[in-house]
């Protein structure tokens, strides 16, 4: 057990490489319960998130998701989120553990008057059913009763009297779901979800592979690939953020980055031989340099090699180049690839 | 967890099983189980000399890297090139196949500061429900 934002959490039940095989081949469950949740309502909630948040409210429909980021004045990450639509004028934001205070303090600094905006992550539990044979599990769930949300859309049902929500969202790029349910239904719930999905041979999982999967993709992690000092820009993620919105804080800094190029990128490498796996706050060297240092590192389970990612300087922020990382005073090679390092063959449905 | 009777522990959960003047080190089962899923393992050199206490390879599961202490003063004589290509040996046999270096112990080193099987299960007590890491 581990400390992970003021919880206390498992690095694994069974193996980070077991569970992470499971996730990619079958099925595993992550315990989310640390994550953080928002509720913002009100006529004014959509333009007040939109001059907080970089993506554009105005494309989600009811039922409808976006990843997006919240940003503080110079344009840097104080946290990625995800903000749902759950109806006409109400919004659900899951954001991360360890920036609930943050995050809701800000947002609250910066509240519109007629928005009513809450922290309800303390009465809430979430469950993340992620692999190729999520989709069966709801379906031994719910058949017939609910059909599945698509990606990136959200359920809100009522089970024995109390508010569950159910979105096609997940941090690993396999098919899943990720359930909110009352604090008090955790242990049912997952209890559940565990039981229902034993036919599938569902393995619980823990942080070791949360982390691990999500690096395959190359989802950043907040406090390690993203941070104040860091922009979405920088990060690869501008597809996130909607310039065309006139105002949204930290706009300016973006755009200046948009028209005038960014000095670094975020971008992922593999080590190309035998080496110890990488980890964060390894040196990056190019040409005898040392050019950045690692923000995420680990082994790959899926393509048994070290990977991770680091922000390098533009002009070396190319795939195929050639780094060196530096591991504990020897350099191995590495090569800059392209995102995602690993594409899952989980066709949503 | 298993704690075999005749061998000697570091409170750093190496073991040491002795034979004559010689000794052969590896990680504990409580030590292989905290670590999670070995990936990587750093031999020592054949010919190192170590300190007892000192830092002597580094053994890198999914999760994290750790520095692995020599339990005694002495030379390396010998190490398991295996885990080389095997590194979960140790997850999987840490008191056998699992084993990481053997080392030639110094004349007259005390190895009075290693504990028994006792007072090491006494260390790890409770540990089997999750210590912390």
């Amino acid at each position: 057990m581990v400390d992970f934002g003021g919880w206390s959490m498992p690095v694994q039940y069974s193996g980070i490489i077991a569970e992470h095989h499971a996730v990619r081949g079958n099925l595993g469950v992550f315990d989310i319960s640390h994550m953080g949740q928002f509720f913002a309502e009100g006529a004014g909630a959509a333009a007040w998130l939109n001059r907080l948040l970089t993506n554009n409210l105005d494309r989600l429909s009811v039922g409808e998701c976006q990843y997006t980021f919240l940003l503080n004045n110079d344009g840097g990450v104080i946290d990625d989120l995800i903000v749902y639509r759950i109806a006409d004028a109400r919004y659900l934001l899951v954001v991360n553990a360890s920036k609930i205070d943050e995050d809701f303090a800000w947002m609250q600094a910066h509240l519109d008057p007629g928005v009513q905006f809450e922290n309800h992550s303390e009465h809430y539990a979430g469950f993340a059913v992620q692999g190729p044979k999520s989709a069966q599990l709801f379906d031994a769930f719910f058949s017939g009763q609910y059909s599945r949300p698509a990606r990136n859309e959200i359920l809100a049902i009522e089970i024995d009297g109390e508010n569950y929500y159910i979105a096609r969202t997940g941090y690993t790029g396999e098919d899943g779901f990720e359930v909110f349910c009352p604090a008090g239904r955790a242990v049912k719930s997952w209890n559940d979800i565990l039981g229902k999905g034993a036919a599938f041979a569902i393995k619980p999982c823990g942080l070791g592979a949360r982390d691990t999967l999500r690096l395959e993709m190359c989802y950043p992690l907040n406090g390690s690939d993203l941070g104040a000092d860091t922009t979405p820009i920088e990060a690869g993620l501008g597809i996130f953020v909607d310039l065309q919105k006139t105002d949204f804080i930290g706009r300016q800094k973006l755009a200046d980055q948009k028209e005038q190029g960014v000095k670094r990128r975020l971008v992922p490498f593999k080590m190309t031989g035998a080496s110890p796996p990488p980890r964060s706050h390894y040196a990056v060297f190019k040409g005898g340099e040392k050019i950045a240092e690692t923000t995420s590192g680990s082994l790959s389970p899926t393509l048994k090699a070290g990977i991770g990612m680091a922000y390098i300087p533009t002009e070396f922020a190319r795939i195929n180049e050639q780094i060196e990382i530096e591991i504990r005073g020897q350099r191995f090679p590495a090569t800059i690839e392209k995102k995602p390092l690993h594409r899952p063959n989980t066709a949503t449905n | 967890m298993n704690v075999p009777d005749e061998l000697q522990y570091a409170a750093t959960h190496e073991w040491l099983r002795l034979d004559g003047a010689t000794g052969t080190v590896g990680i504990t089962d409580h030590a292989q189980a905290e670590l999670t899923d070995v990936v990587y393992v750093e031999l020592p050199k054949v010919g190192a000399q170590v300190n007892a206490g000192q830092q002597i390879c580094v053994v890198e599961s999914v999760k994290a890297a750790s520095d692995i202490y020599s339990p005694v003063s002495g030379t390396v004589t010998a190490v398991n090139d295996a885990l080389t290509a095997s590194p979960a040996l140790l997850n999987t046999d840490p008191f056998g196949e699992g084993w990481i270096f053997q080392i030639k112990i110094e004349a007259g080193e005390d190895i009075e500061h290693l504990k028994s099987a006792a007072q090491y299960r006494e260390q790890i007590g409770g540990a089997d429900a999750g210590g912390e890491v």
